[in-house]
Order: structure tokens, then C-alpha cells, then sequence
């Protein structure tokens, strides 16, 4: 029966070069943690990912209920927190896989340092990579602020002083971020904006061309 | 094509995807198949896919497990008149907040603070691979690349500690208890009130503002309610006392002694200047006033 469905795509559509890209490829010995407990190190990415896929399920659930202005982020995360069934294990997971992420994203980095897999033909892939990286920390800084407590609030005061500090440019990157002279409602909406459509949307396209490179190049051979 | 028999290039590509199976039977390209590749390879689907998941599923039951038992902080809603709060960076900017504050990265010299050292490293980090451009991989065999990565990790780790070690004194010294942490207890409080009345929340009564229209009023205006709040409530995050029920807590004689010298090392500043003593006696009759109603 599937076996029909597929072959009735496939006939159309052509689909199985495309599948053997994504998906027919073998996984050598030297990053398989089955023959080397050590090439546990290589997993690394592939969690990298699977946070984020829960990042991106979770953050999903929470625009259900979050409200980004002023008057009422506060109000919906405590709603949400402590009313909604369930509400307080969608955010805790939001909450800790933002930092759980970059945690992962940090080892993986590391692994592709240490093991020098960013030479060439990988520079491409590496430099990808750290963009990723970057978007990431974009994305816990932009989050950080929006459930609008005082904790949310003064990091984020904290980290405009810090992006105001940088020469020539710092004050216009404050303002465009801010919205404004002050961190207020127009912050808020700007940060709900970036982190759940700008940046969001800048790590899919990152991710799709991470991915696809490493495809096309094949994992770095064993040292 | 890139790898297998014919493999003069630098790089073996391993598990490479362009490998293609043969269009036709009896083509003259030679299919290079995986075996030619070093090793004991096993194949992403289904193998190893399913080894994955598995690996994933206890992950992810860590992952909840925490969740469950650490629910994500929230604390009260953003202030910005609150002065108390010690503002502190998601914990992953800590070694850059930590960074700034040292005197030859803040103030006049905040550009090389910012642009010197974590611009630098941050960019010489983007493109590690066209620095360190020589074929050895191996991490001692590249010894300018590794040391200085160990260095920036060493000064991660280290800004990060101390940046924390920091707040953590900070916290001790002005005797405050974090937000998220002191609402989560009222709420447990709450909750255990709840329970050891039957399950029926119990109506905390609000202790009202006695003898409003008193002349008094004017000075607990003019200088008490900056930090005690216009409803004299107080703010339990930053530790400072409500006024109203204060005539239980205290004699009149106690409050002459506060408002006159203040209390807490200058938490409560000394009004025995800015006050005349008849303003302080009568603030102090006044606040004497402030009990619960029987």
C-alpha cells in the first residue's frame, strides 16, 4: 500500500534521488558511538537540532497565549505559567531548551574546532555555522525580554547600554531595536517580531544550507 | 566521483551523498558503493536513525524531568521605577557584562571593550578557517589555533564565574531574595494556607491606611513614599516594609529612633536632618497610629 503511494509520487515526481540525498547515506565507524564510545562527541549537532525542533514546537504553543504588549505579556505568561493545563511544561521546555541550545550548539562548536573538521573543503559549512550560532544567541537575547518581568526588563537595559557602547553605529542599532528613547511598548512588539518571525526565519535558511552542505561534503573523515 | 579508487584528492569525502547508484545495467561507470569507504559504515536508515531516536527519547525524558521539576522563573511585572532591582544578562552575556565593567574596557575605553577584544575574537571565530588554513587537523598538532581557543574558553568560564560570584554578593549584601524565587514561596504559602483551611483560599485582610486626612500624611508623601510606595505597602522584592500595620511592629519610641537614624546600614535613610523634630514626632505619633484593625 505505501509502497503504491510512493511509486505513484515517484512516477510523477521523481522524488528518490531526492530522498537518497536527504536520507540513503551510511554513517562511518569513526563517528558511530556503537564501535567508539568516544564519537559520542559527534552527537552533539544532531542535539543541537533536536532542541531547536522543540524550541520551534514549543515557541508554536506559546504564541497561543502570549499577548506581546505591555499591559497584558506580563498578565499572559502568568496565565499561562500557572492556569493552563500543561502551560508551565511548554514554557519550562521553552525556557530551558533556549539555554540547553546553546549549551549543545556550544559543544558542537567545539567538536568541529578541536577536530579541526572546519578545513577545507568546510569553511563554507563553518562560517554558516557561527552565523547560526550567532542568530541563536539573537534569539535568548530577544526572548529574554519578552514575559516582561523585572528581570526581562533590566537585562534587556542592560543590553542596550552594551549595543549603544559600540562605536559609530551602537546608537542607531539601539534605537532601531528600541523603537524608540526608551525600552517600552514598541521594544516589546520589535522583540516579539525578531524572535518569532525575523530570526526564526534567518535560522531556517541557515539550517536548510548547514545541512545541505554537510550532505554535499560528507562528515570529516577520522583523524 | 570524489573518493574510492581513483583518490588523489586531499579530501576523502565519507558518506558523501553524491555518490549515485548506476542508471542502467551494464553502464561502463564502475558504481563506487559504500564499502569502499574505511570502516565498519552502517547505514543512516533505518540502523542508526533508530539508535538516534532511542538516544533521544531518554534525552528528551531528561529534558522534561527537568522541566517538571524547575519551572521556568517568572518574577513581578517590569518596573521601571524599581532602583532596587539588580539588573542581571541572561546568563550566557554574563562574561561580556562581566568584561565591561573593568576600567580598561569601560568608560573612555569601551570601543577597545567592545571592538578590541570580543569583536576581534568573535570575528578571528567566524573565520577560523581561512586563519588557520594548514591541512592538520589534529588539535596538538595546531598549537597557535588550540592555545588560543583554550585561552578564550579559560576567560569564558572565568568572566562567567565571576560575573555571577558578583551578583550573588550583591544579593547577600542587600540582603534580597530574587523574585521569581520570593513569588514562587508566597505562592507555595498560599497554597499551604489553602490546604490547612480545607481547600477554601483564605481572605488575607488588607490593613487599611489609618487616620488618612491627618496633616502627617504630607510628610510620609513628600519622603516616605519613594521607597515605601504611595500605598504604603511597601516592595517585598526589594526588603522594604509596608507602613501600614507599622504601630504594631513598632513603639513610638522605635520609630523616633528609625526615622531619626535610619535602619539597615542606609537601607532606610536618616531623616534626622532633612526632618525637624517636630515633623518627626509628629510622623512617628502618626505612624504609631498605622495598626491592624481589631
Amino acid at each position: 500500500m505505501l509502497k503504491n503511494v510512493y511509486n505513484w509520487i515517484d512516477e510523477r515526481l521523481d522524488i528518490t534521488p531526492l530522498w537518497r540525498d536527504v536520507a540513503d547515506h551510511e554513517v562511518p565507524e569513526h563517528v558511530n558511538p556503537a564501535h567508539h564510545f568516544s564519537a559520542f562527541v559527534y552527537c552533539f549537532g544532531g542535539l543541537t537540532f533536536f532542541i531547536t525542533v522543540i524550541q520551534i514546537l514549543s515557541g508554536m504553543f506559546l504564541t497561543m497565549y502570549f499577548v506581546p504588549d505591555i499591559l497584558n505579556a506580563y498578565k499572559s505568561v502568568d496565565y499561562l505559567q500557572h492556569k493552563v493545563a500543561f502551560g508551565g511544561i511548554v514554557r519550562g521546555m521553552h525556557h530551558w531548551g533556549a539555554s540547553l541550545v546553546l549549551v549543545m550548539m556550544f559543544l558542537h562548536t567545539l567538536r568541529v574546532f578541536f577536530t579541526g573538521s572546519y578545513k577545507a573543503p568546510r569553511e563554507m559549512n563553518w562560517v554558516v555555522g557561527m552565523l547560526i550560532f550567532f542568530v541563536m544567541l539573537g534569539l535568548g537575547f530577544t526572548g529574554y525580554l519578552l514575559p516582561w518581568d523585572n528581570k526581562a526588563y533590566f537585562a534587556t537595559k542592560v543590553g542596550m547600554q552594551i549595543a549603544e557602547a559600540v562605536p559609530i553605529i551602537g546608537p542607531y542599532v539601539k534605537e532601531l531595536l528600541q523603537g524608540g528613547d526608551i525600552i517600552g511598548a514598541e521594544t516589546l512588539t520589535r522583540f516579539f517580531a525578531i524572535h518569532v518571525f525575523f530570526l526564526p526565519g534567518a535560522l531556517l535558511a541557515l539550517l536548510g544550507a548547514h545541512f545541505i552542505m554537510i550532505r554535499r561534503q560528507g562528515i570529516s573523515g577520522p583523524l | 566521483m570524489a573518493h574510492g579508487h581513483k583518490s588523489n584528492e586531499k579530501v576523502i569525502y565519507v558518506g558523501d551523498s553524491r555518490v549515485r547508484k548506476p542508471k542502467a545495467v551494464g553502464s561502463d561507470t564502475i558504481p563506487p558503493d559504500y564499502t569502499a569507504f574505511p570502516g565498519k559504515s552502517e547505514a543512516f536508515i533505518p540502523n542508526f536513525l533508530l539508535k538516534e531516536w532511542m538516544v533521544g527519547c531518554v534525552a528528551l525524558v531528561g529534558f522534561l524531568v527537568l522541566t517538571i521539576a524547575e519551572p521556568a522563573p517568572l518574577g513581578y511585572p517590569a518596573d521601571p521605577t524599581n532602583a532596587a532591582f539588580i539588573p542581571m544578562p541572561d546568563w550566557y552575556f554574563l562574561f561580556l557584562y562581566q568584561f565591561l565593567k573593568y576600567p580598561y574596557a569601560s568608560g573612555n575605553y569601551v570601543a577597545f571593550g567592545i571592538l578590541g577584544v570580543p569583536g576581534v575574537a568573535f570575528a578571528a571565530l567566524l573565520l577560523a578557517p581561512f586563519l588557520d588554513t594548514g591541512k592538520e587537523r589534529r588539535f596538538y598538532r595546531r598549537p597557535i589555533a588550540s592555545s588560543l581557543m583554550v585561552l578564550s574558553l579559560f576567560s569564558l568560564f572565568y568572566l562567567t564565574k565571576v560575573s555571577w560570584d558578583h551578583y550573588e554578593h550583591e544579593l547577600a549584601l542587600t540582603n534580597t531574595i530574587p523574585e521569581h524565587h520570593l513569588r514562587e514561596e508566597k505562592a507555595r504559602e498560599e497554597w499551604e494556607k489553602t490546604q490547612a483551611n480545607g481547600g477554601v483560599p483564605v481572605e488575607e485582610a488588607v490593613v487599611p491606611i489609618v487616620d488618612k486626612d491627618d496633616p502627617a500624611m504630607e510628610i510620609v508623601k513628600a519622603n516616605c513614599v519613594a521607597c515605601h510606595a504611595t500605598d504604603l505597602k511597601g516592595n517585598e522584592g526589594a526588603g522594604v516594609p509596608a507602613l501600614t500595620g507599622v504601630g504594631d511592629v513598632h513603639s513610638k519610641e522605635e520609630l523616633v529612633e528609625i526615622v531619626t537614624n535610619g535602619l539597615g546600614g542606609g537601607k532606610m535613610p536618616a531623616f534626622g536632618e532633612r526632618l525637624s523634630a517636630e515633623e518627626i514626632d509628629q510622623l512617628t505619633t502618626w505612624l504609631a497610629k498605622q495598626k491592624k484593625a481589631e
